[in-house]
């Protein structure tokens, strides 16, 4: 591994972004869009301050792993992977390229969603508002990393696309967005506790109710760990060799 | 460097494409490539020509058997500057621009600004630098894909099947890149279905279902099979070697 390479990996992947202002339209614009219709639904209830700050690290999640894994996939397809397995660069590399490129589309994601959130949309965030930041950027990193192990799985377009659901509708309904996780069957909330999603969605709660550090940081923790272990996970499904 | 030495060293060689309910595409391949000459790789689609380039390149996964490449096992670190490998269909980034591309690889590879010029000028892509390789013809985008190998400057160039769809123009000055290279010092591996293409080699090997039908000069072969040209003497090859199946 070395950063020279990591870096150019990295640049390769937001120059791919810079040649595509399209996809950055939709990067940007589609979570805020998502946070407007809900403020629009809910005006003049609470509800946008206690299910905003959960959206605002939902929404990054989903669209990242989306992007990862069509993006991954297609390096696969194109050959591009094979062609850099054959040079100097390391599979650490090529992730952790992939990993801060989309890394910093996470955070200026997570940014200006959030600023939308407050300023246009009038959420307020109770509990600290940086913290809801990490969070989210976090949450958007995750993504990012589930992504970038999932599309091992992958073979065609089509399943790539079928990943989302698959990896993600489960947490989603599993993390406690829709019931709270101490009213679940005992099964279910056990599952719950070896999703990485539900570490994210407890800590935005904690947030939107006026938490600060000390609530959130084992979560946050949690969340932290598996970002390290879908990398690894990522790293372990390259191969130099192929069959 | 010159004409002497092995570029590739091959004994035993096994593979099986496409994991475990695979086909055994080459089964038991012992072969020498020697240095600084232009190796063509002929053969009919199927043969096996792109499978032993990956084993000679180290992607491929080896059943069985030795892949030695300029001393080294194949895939081995050491190696990864000192082999360009060029892939059937191009394998560049279709959203990035032609120079783009390059730098990106040129990173990687440790390569100059000056290795990307002379890159960019050795496959007469230099006017289009800067177009989106999306937007070129597939004979653009493969002269790109060409272009990433010859960045670093290899020992040995793995190119599987360079020409195709190229017009006879650029076909020609291609060989003669290929030709100036290997005064250079550079080994080649070409592979080529386009049997025509031999008389530009120093050095045929003709492959089918996985096996070296023959290896050796043109006019050696031509000699050995009294044929006129390759195809011919590749059908009496093919001739051949199915009689000697049947008598065994």
């Amino acid at each position: 591994m070395s950063l020279r390479l990591t870096g150019a990996t990295a640049g390769r992947v937001l120059r791919q972004l810079r040649n595509d202002p399209r996809t950055i339209g939709i990067l940007l614009v589609l979570p805020c869009v998502l946070i407007g219709l809900i403020a629009w639904m809910f005006e003049g209830t609470p509800v946008l301050n206690s299910f905003g700050p959960l959206l605002v690290g939902l929404f990054p999640l989903v669209v990242m792993f989306i992007v990862t894994s069509v993006a991954t996939l297609r390096e696969r397809q194109s050959g591009t992977l094979e062609r850099l397995m054959t040079t100097p660069t390391g599979k650490a590399d090529i992730l952790l390229g992939y990993m801060v490129a989309f890394g910093v589309v996470a955070i200026v994601q997570a940014l200006v969603l959030i600023g939308f959130s407050l300023w246009v949309a009038g959420m307020e965030v109770a509990g600290e508002l940086w913290l809801v930041v990490v969070v989210a950027v976090l949450d958007a990193i995750l993504g990012t990393a589930l992504g970038l192990a999932a599309s091992a799985i992958a073979r065609t377009e089509f399943q790539a696309v079928q990943l989302m659901p698959v990896v993600i509708f489960p947490q989603l309904i599993a993390s406690g967005l829709i019931m709270p996780r101490a009213e679940m069957p005992g099964v279910l909330e056990a599952v719950s506790r070896v999703l990485p999603l539900t570490y994210g969605m407890e800590a935005l709660q904690k947030l939107a109710k006026g938490g600060g550090f000390e609530e959130v940081r084992g979560a946050v923790g949690v969340v932290v760990l598996f970002i390290v272990g879908a990398l690894v996970l990522g790293a372990a499904t390259l191969r130099r060799r192929t069959p | 460097m010159g004409n002497s030495g092995t570029a590739i060293e091959i004994r035993g060689l096994r593979v099986v494409r496409g994991g475990k309910h695979g086909v055994t595409v080459i089964d038991g391949m012992d072969l020498d490539v020697p240095s600084g000459q232009v190796v063509g790789l002929l053969g009919p689609s199927g043969s096996g020509k792109t499978t032993l380039m990956r084993a000679i390149v180290g992607v491929q996964e080896v059943e069985a058997g030795s892949v030695e490449v300029l001393g080294r096992p194949a895939g081995d670190p050491s190696l990864r500057h000192r082999v360009g490998y060029v892939t059937q269909s191009p394998s560049v980034y279709s959203d990035l621009s032609v120079v783009e591309n390059l730098r990106y690889f040129a990173a990687l590879l440790g390569a100059s600004e000056d290795d990307v010029v002379r890159s960019l000028r050795d496959v007469d892509l230099t006017p289009l630098a800067g177009r989106r390789v999306g937007v070129l013809s597939g004979g653009e985008r493969s002269r790109v894909s060409l272009a990433v190998a010859l960045l670093a400057s290899p020992d040995l160039l793995v190119l599987d099947e360079p020409t195709v769809g190229l017009d006879p123009v650029l076909r020609r000055d291609l060989w003669n890149l290929f030709r100036s290279l290997s005064t250079g010092g550079t080994s080649l591996l070409v592979s080529s279905h386009v049997m025509d293409e031999a008389t530009r080699c120093d050095r045929l090997l003709l492959l089918r279902d996985g096996r070296v039908l023959a290896d050796s000069t043109l006019p050696d072969l031509l000699e050995r099979t009294r044929t006129t040209d390759v195809e011919q003497a590749f059908l009496a090859l093919v001739d051949s070697d199915s009689d000697a199946k049947d008598l065994r």
